[in-house]
């Protein structure tokens, strides 16, 4: 996880397009400036923050179930529950399943685990555009690549 | 059972919090009754799951930027009733 960069995942764990559903893993770092003022002597990541990382999360999905043809940018939170903190230095297990597919919009519900307690839920909204530019799609093939993104997952 | 155009205001106004006597065949989504794109995809996903269809949204919103259609034959709820009509009745015939 990059903080600064708002890279939220570090890996895909496991992408079902056909059951539309996807596992993710995000490490929260142990040291961050955004820790220093939240909170100081009791370092929390930002709900929003875990928000974002269900968001991340269930984006990798979508990439995943319309096979990179639709870039998913957040519209809606709903129903966003955080359930208990999450640490420096825990390890997020993220899931996220695809509850809706509309035209040009998908919905998911989102759930973040550590060390197998549940800590937030959300169910998200998506508005599904085209990629704007040649640089975001290869921005986004590269960021792929790094999290383990399965091509063959998305392979005719 | 209720008509299509009752079931779609009563979507509405749960949804978007309008009141129910307020909204009527002629309304139009946007211009009458304030509902913007956002709001109107929670409708979307509520017509979907009650009808068993999918409103082609982005069809309709590309005819209508397109020149090729105005909003108010997909946005009044007459109208908008009668797509999902239609498309309901598509859906059965094919099934």
């Amino acid at each position: 996880m990059q903080l600064e960069y708002f890279h939220m995942i570090d890996r895909i764990v496991d992408l079902k397009v056909d059951e539309k559903t996807i596992v993710v893993e995000a490490q929260v770092p142990k040291e961050s400036t955004i820790f220093e003022g939240h909170f100081p002597g009791y370092p929390l990541m930002p709900g929003v923050l875990l928000i974002e990382s269900m968001a991340q999360a269930s984006g990798w999905l979508q990439l995943g179930v319309f096979r990179f043809e639709r870039m998913p940018i957040l519209a809606a939170v709903k129903e966003a529950k955080v359930r208990g903190s999450v640490f420096p230095g825990d390890l997020m297990s993220i899931e996220a399943r695809l509850t809706h597919e509309g035209s040009g919009y998908a919905m998911t519900e989102a759930k973040i685990r550590v060390g197998g307690k549940l800590r937030a839920n959300s169910a998200l909204t998506f508005t599904l555009i085209p990629f704007p530019n040649a640089d975001m799609r290869g921005y986004m093939a590269k960021v792929a690549e790094r999290v383990g993104f399965p091509q063959q997952a998305v392979s005719p | 059972m209720s008509s299509t155009f009752d079931q779609v205001a009563t979507i509405i106004a749960e949804t978007c919090d309008i009141p129910r006597d307020t909204i009527t065949p002629d309304s139009h989504a946007i211009d009458d009754l304030g509902i913007d794109s956002l709001d109107f995809l929670d409708i979307a996903f509520a017509i979907d799951k009650q009808f068993g269809i999918k409103l082609p949204l982005e069809k309709w919103t590309q005819e209508v930027n397109d020149g090729k259609a105005t909003t108010e034959q997909y946005f009044v709820l007459k109208n908008l009733c009668a797509r999902i009509d239609e498309l309901v009745a598509a859906k059965g015939a094919s099934a």
